[in-house]
């Protein structure tokens, strides 16, 4: 029997297979009796998500009246909204130290012509990998450069590029220089100095942005770069700017307000907890690097960057997490886990939950869309057994994108069921 | 200004003087006269040596030779006498460590990207950086200007050698004079040994690439001399007969920092070499190991300067231990003796020479007796050169080294007014009244009034000219260069006033380690009933809740119900908390100085054990995400590795206390892309395949196995035939080997993809070993069922995957399949990152594979202990098993949880409850040491920049910078 049962369970990972991207929502499906994590800091500790179409047409703590065409009972699962990856480099590089497949940093310095979107790989075994942790959505983001390019938003279970795309060109990368230089002394230490280079390397940046500004009035011949700038000052897309220490933070955000820029959003702002009053004045959320990175002193507190989240959110700023970093593509799919860790130090859970659901979502715009439960929003959501941001606990019965289920197999899965089958049978032998 | 003066007309003096040949040498510049008169110093202090003082004492030269020094002395009727009442007189100092005169060794130039594994010698030894047959009289050449600046600190004698190579050949011993040629000048063509830890920039060999590798290296050249002294084959070593040659020659060790320092004394003491050790200036935080040694320390004094803090953001970045240094460091000295270690002091690393005095000075205002500082220039480096019957003292048959000062050397106000150099004067600052000189008024007139143009009062000119009796031409010459000499020495009392501290700072009290995070007192056994806590045993009992555990004297004493609460113990209320056995890292590159050994496809003669560095920052962070011992593993740079090191991380401890002691001894072996340097552009080193590594194991395990049989048969011989045959060479790389091959080591194994995984076990069984474990083993599971057979257990990572292309079929359920197949598994860290929350790794195992909770923590501590043959003392709660323990907020395997506190052998090394509080303190004791630096500087001096340790992260990858 058991045999038989096993069967069948390989004969259905072979239909329903890796890879292969779930098709439109056919029929309208009636999730019953989950906790219902919003993502905008409410839960509902026994509810139901009716989805048509793939929109959400109902969210209740009681049973709606309409018809489903199917009903799953998750008997006290958890559902929660599709997780938002930001800054991510997803579907741009396969394996690291094989340069062929590395597609994420073009040379030059400043590129907002070139877009992330027709590079992402839709077939990256790596992409695959974060379904089954609950990474549903990802800003994929060029590197590299002063302005590296621009990001677009990717839903990750997709048949090509067009497919996956979310929104095209959400914004532009702006990596602000650093004011300090690292040497290396003659008896080994590093030493810190002030760059000598940092008010070239600024004004660089100054002139770039005033000649495509002026540019723009008058495009003839078309200028690629500072064309590429154009959705930016007039509002349509965001400016990302990556800077971590408290002085890249302040003088870029300076610098970027003085341009009367309408949409900025900090990236990475390790220090920007001391900066909190000007990001305050200017409503610039920020996208905080994730939690598993070391100090960047020894003097500083080893929790340091846990503690982090905490500052910004007890500030009332809108904060989400930033995964780039450390073999940074596999390791998105620890997002819901970067999210645990915050709360562990300080933030509340369901707001930990909001920082990778709901505030990803309006830090890209697409709030209107996805990262919480509302009726109208995108059918994008999970349902895990436990709770989702703890490792022990984050364990996936479905996923739906716009109301598609998708797969929860990967590369990795494949394999542990051909191997774990190998090993019981090799037992039964013996 | 007066003195200084006169100091200029003086050594223009000197210029027009008769160079001073040997007796030998014929002589066609005038009339060859031998006898030459006496100097007679009287109504002086006479500082025979630094125990022994003569007041109004006189001292007789005669050629460059101490005649006689006494009170009542006949004085001989051809002297030259030299009245010094109120003067002092003082041997001149002696500098063991120099590189004076010696022309710099030329880098050598290196072609393509491949490294270079042979030599470039023949002949020699095969190892390019070994350059005993070297001698450094062959470059050298007299530096006048050099010289001089040395003169002006007051050293008579130098140690020069050129700072080069690991074995750096032999120094000589040179005394500074102008007024000699180089046949007196050269005391000692062949003073010293020199070694380092340093590779020889004139070749571009790569062996050693790490400190541990120079280590290994010395070890073996010792061994080698040995063994070339006895065999009897043909082949020649010029490099080894050199070193029999200087065999009693002093040897002097340059370590080249704190750590090293003590690596040095670790070497010499293992093969038997009485190093004299060149230090970094932080003595002061190891003299009581360094006293255990023994050994004779020379020292720089090229305190820190202070730092650049001017920038309020860059001062955060300022990390205290360096700050704590620049306030202690004037203290290293005084500490030495007080701890009575011997040490000689050295100018080496001074930017300015001329700081020397300057920093004596410093040393002494810190502590310092004026005795010990004279001790430490003279009599300690003669003694060491074994010339401790010519110099660093003015007795009869001595050299007449020596210097006048206006009053005790070291007092802050003295002047040297002479340096007498082989019984040639040498002039600094003047005062020397010589009593037989004649000047007539004429002369004198006329340079007064050219002096007085210059703008010196007549008065004041009138005395100098009396003083010291100038002649007309003298005084013709000076007479132009008189404004300029002004301007220079008013520049000069400027420097001068800046490079003197302005003020002695309280010695801010060592910490244990000296860095943020230190503890002020080392932790002491905390006697605990930890009461109504959530204990996960790993034992047959399993999670026992609401329990008592008692831990007594670094061990775990009790566990069970309402455990009373013995005498001297605290109770400890637990409820809500869990407790657990130390988390063990069986893989981790943190708490070391280097860790790959890349210069060779095999390095199993080096030991992560030499290169431990015990005040690493991540060993404070990993005990805050409680974990207590781990492995430091040699990288995976080589297909056999170096021995690895198991620690606990007992911070605040040494190297050598953090050690495991009485375990098992593990080696690194690697597979794959690293050992066949796919990644690295290199691809001049076999093997270059996975079919070439299997070779490399074969090949090192037959010649151990011949190696083995040699000595077996040698050591079989009676004593009586053992004479007639030669010894075999030993090996310390095939010693090694040899342990593996007789079950007395154990191997750990860098491995990735199935294939290679296979051919270890299959080569393994072969020669009859067995590995013990498989680390990274991503595809494990693939063949779990063979290692199962095998016997060997996995260390693997929890989810790591598509950083290379041999980890693209890793997959997070690698463990629980090995678990199921009956392999003993375990999840490491391989990050300083990683490591600090390797229970959320574990909980990995609960998500991916469905492990229990009991199961999945067990992958953290027992399994690992298990696979470093450790489990009988750690990695459990068990009674009478070490008290490694932590208390976690929340069940250990949450995301929530965090470490509370972190036992080691019962003692706390880390509390979360009081992180706050130390870093309060930290940012004080920060701000303290900066308003320091702050008052200390004075205008225009010199300052450095901000010194951050960032984060060292070594990965298996890792090459020495």
């Amino acid at each position: 029997m058991k045999k038989i049962f096993l069967l069948f369970f390989i004969s259905q990972l072979l239909v329903t297979g890796q890879q292969t991207p779930g098709s439109g929502q056919y029929e309208s499906i009636l999730i019953e009796n989950a906790i219902i994590h919003i993502g905008d800091g409410t839960v509902i500790k026994m509810g139901y998500v009716g989805f048509q179409d793939g929109k959400i047409k109902y969210v209740g703590g009681t049973k709606p009246e309409n018809k489903y065409d199917k009903s799953i009972n998750t008997n006290g699962a958890h559902l929660y909204p599709g997780l938002i990856a930001l800054n991510s480099t997803l579907g741009l590089a396969e394996i690291d130290a094989v340069r062929a497949t590395r597609d994420y940093d073009e040379i030059g310095p400043f590129l907002p012509h070139i877009s992330s979107s027709i590079a992402y790989n839709a077939e990256s075994k790596v992409v695959e990998s974060m379904r089954m942790n609950g990474v549903l959505i990802a800003q994929t983001t060029p590197r590299g450069g002063i302005i590296s390019g621009k990001s677009s938003i990717m839903q990750l279970d997709a048949w090509n590029w067009e497919d996956a795309l979310i929104f095209k060109n959400v914004g532009i990368h702006l990596n602000w220089p650093t004011p300090y230089t690292y040497k290396r002394s003659s008896n080994g230490e590093r030493t810190i100095e002030k760059n000598k280079n940092y008010i070239k390397k600024v004004k660089e940046i100054k002139d770039f942005f005033k000649s495509s500004k002026s540019y723009l009035p008058n495009p003839k011949p078309i200028n690629l770069e500072y064309e590429a700038m154009r959705n930016m000052f007039n509002g349509n897309e965001i400016i990302f700017l990556h800077a971590n220490s408290s002085k890249q933070i302040q003088d870029g955000i300076l610098f970027l307000s003085s341009l009367k820029i309408k949409k900025i959003v900090l990236v990475g702002g390790i220090y920007s907890y001391k900066q909190k009053d000007l990001l305050i004045k200017n409503k610039i959320p920020i996208v905080l690097k994730h939690p598993h990175n070391l100090p960047s002193f020894v003097d500083e507190d080893p929790k340091i960057r846990f503690r982090n989240a905490k500052k910004l959110v007890d500030a009332g700023l809108l904060v989400s997490i930033d995964v780039s970093g450390s073999m940074e593509r596999m390791n998105s799919r620890n997002l819901p886990f970067y999210a645990g860790s915050f709360s562990a130090y300080g933030v509340d859970k369901e707001n930990a939950l909001r920082m990778i659901t709901l505030n990803a979502a309006k830090i890209l715009g697409i709030s209107g869309n996805y990262g919480s439960i509302k009726v109208d929003k995108s059918a994008t959501f999970f349902i895990s057994k436990g709770d989702a941001l703890d490792m022990r606990s984050n364990i996936l019965e479905y996923a739906f994108i716009d109301g598609r289920k998708v797969s929860l197999e990967s590369h990795q899965t494949k394999l542990w069921k051909r191997y774990l089958q190998k090993g019981r049978n090799n037992k039964n032998k013996r | 200004m007066f003195r200084k003066i006169v100091f200029i007309f003086l050594s223009l003096i000197y210029s027009v003087e008769k160079s001073y040949s040997q007796d030998y040498f014929p002589e066609n510049a005038g009339v060859k006269t031998s006898n030459q008169p006496y100097n007679v110093f009287i109504n002086a202090t006479i500082i025979v040596s630094p125990d022994k003082k003569i007041e109004k004492g006189i001292l007789i030269e005669r050629d460059g030779l101490v005649v006689e020094v006494g009170k009542n002395i006949e004085i001989p009727k051809n002297s030259i006498l030299h009245d010094k009442t109120g003067q002092y007189i003082y041997p001149s100092f002696i500098d063991l460590y120099s590189n004076f005169g010696i022309k710099k060794a030329k880098r050598a130039i290196t072609r393509g990207r491949s490294s270079q594994y042979n030599p470039n010698r023949e002949g020699f030894y095969w190892n390019d950086h070994i350059l005993s047959d070297y001698n450094s009289i062959n470059d050298y050449s007299y530096d006048p200007v050099k010289s001089k600046k040395l003169r002006e600190v007051g050293f008579g004698i130098v140690n020069a050698h050129r700072e080069n190579g690991i074995h750096r050949g032999t120094g000589s011993l040179i005394a500074l004079s102008d007024r000699h040629t180089d046949n007196y000048r050269i005391i000692k063509s062949n003073s010293t040994e020199f070694y380092s830890f340093k590779k020889s920039i004139n070749s571009a060999q790569s062996y050693p690439t790490s400190v541990m590798g120079a280590m290994a290296l010395l070890r073996q050249f010792f061994l080698d001399i040995e063994w070339y002294e006895q065999k009897s084959s043909n082949s020649k070593d010029i490099s080894i007969e050199a070193a029999i040659q200087n065999k009693n020659l002093p040897k002097i060790f340059e370590s080249g920092g704190r750590l090293n320092l003590m690596r040095a004394l670790k070497i010499g003491k293992e093969t038997n070499q009485k190093f004299t050790v060149v230090g970094s200036g932080l003595e002061y935080l190891d003299h009581k190991r360094i006293k255990s040694y023994g050994n004779t320390i020379v020292v720089p004094i090229n305190f820190p300067k202070p730092y650049d803090v001017s920038d309020p953001e860059l001062n955060e970045k300022l990390s205290l231990n360096h700050l704590k240094e620049w306030n202690q460091a004037p203290s290293n000295l005084s500490v030495l003796e007080e701890n009575d270690i011997d040490f000689a002091i050295t100018s080496k690393g001074l930017e300015n020479i001329s700081d020397f005095i300057q920093n004596i000075k410093k040393a002494v205002a810190y502590g310092l007796s004026e005795k010990r500082a004279l001790m430490s220039l003279t009599k300690i480096p003669a003694k060491v050169l074994k010339m401790n019957q010519k110099i660093g003292e003015l007795k009869k048959g001595f050299y007449a080294n020596f210097l006048v000062t206006s009053g005790p050397i070291f007092k802050k106000e003295s002047v040297i007014y002479e340096n007498w150099i082989i019984g040639k004067q040498h002039v600094l600052a003047p005062n020397d009244v010589v009593l037989n000189l004649d000047i007539s008024d004429e002369d004198l007139l006329q340079y007064l009034e050219k002096a007085e143009n210059a703008g010196y009062s007549v008065e004041e000119l009138k005395n100098v000219a009396k003083f010291y009796g100038l002649s007309s031409e003298e005084i013709k010459i000076l007479g132009k260069r008189l404004t300029n000499a002004k301007k220079e020495l008013e520049l000069k009392d400027e420097a001068l006033k800046k490079i003197e501290p302005k003020k002695k700072f309280p010695v801010l009290p060592i910490t244990y380690p000296n860095t943020a995070y230190g503890f002020k007192e080392k932790p002491k056994y905390s006697n605990i009933v930890f009461k109504n806590v959530t204990a996960w045993t790993n034992e047959e009992e399993g999670i026992l809740k609401n329990i008592d555990v008692l831990i007594t004297n670094g061990k775990i004493k009790k566990i069970g119900q309402n455990l009373e609460t013995p005498k001297n113990h605290i109770e400890l209320d637990c409820t809500g908390k869990h407790l657990t056995a130390g988390i063990i890292d069986e893989h981790s590159h943190i708490a070391a100085s280097s860790i790959n050994e890349a210069g060779q496809n095999s390095s199993a003669e080096v030991s992560i054990e030499d290169v431990i560095d015990p005040d690493d920052i991540s060993i404070f962070r990993s005990l805050a995400g409680g974990v207590t011992t781990a492995q430091i593993l040699h990288g995976s740079a080589n297909p056999i590795g170096g021995r690895s090191a198991i620690i606990k991380l007992r911070w605040g401890e040494s190297d050598e206390k953090m050690i495991f002691k009485n375990s098992d001894k593990f080696i690194k072996f690697a597979l794959g892309e690293n050992v066949k340097q796919s990644n690295w552009g290199s691809n001049s080193r076999f093997p270059q395949t996975r079919m070439g590594v299997e070779q490399v194991f074969v090949d090192y395990f037959n010649r151990a196995l011949e190696y083995g049989k040699k000595w077996e048969n040698y050591n079989s011989l009676s004593k009586k035939a053992k004479g007639t045959i030669e010894k075999p060479r030993k090996d310390i790389e095939l010693d090694v080997i040899l342990e593996i091959l007789k079950g007395d080591r154990f191997i750990t194994c860098h491995s990735y993809v199935q294939s290679e995984i296979n051919m270890l076990m299959k080569v393994a069984e072969k020669f009859g070993v067995r590995i013990n474990t498989f680390t990274h083993i991503l595809e494990g599971y693939k063949l779990a069922d063979k290692m199962f057979r095998h016997g060997v257990g996995g260390s693997t990572f929890s989810d790591w995957w598509a950083y290379k292309y041999e980890v693209i079929d890793a997959i997070p359920y690698n463990g629980p399949i090995m678990t199921e197949a009956g392999v003993t598994v375990a999840y490491n860290s391989d990050s300083s990152e990683v490591i600090r929350r390797l229970n959320q790794e574990a909980a990995k195992a609960v998500k991916y594979g469905g492990l229990s909770e009991e199961e999945a923590w067990k992958y953290v501590t027992l399994n690992p202990a298990k696979l470093l043959h450790i489990d009988d003392r750690v990695g459990s709660l068990k009674e009478g098993k070490d008290a490694d323990l932590v208390i976690w907020s929340d069940n250990p395997l949450s995301i929530y949880a965090s470490a509370e506190k972190t036992f080691i052998d019962g003692k706390i090394y880390y509390d979360s409850s009081k992180i706050e509080s130390i870093i309060v303190d930290i940012k004080l004791e920060k701000n303290k040491i900066i308003n320091q630096i702050k008052s200390s500087i004075g205008k225009g001096q010199k300052v450095q920049p901000i010194v951050s340790n960032t984060n060292k992260e070594f990965f298996c990858e890792t090459i020495d910078k």
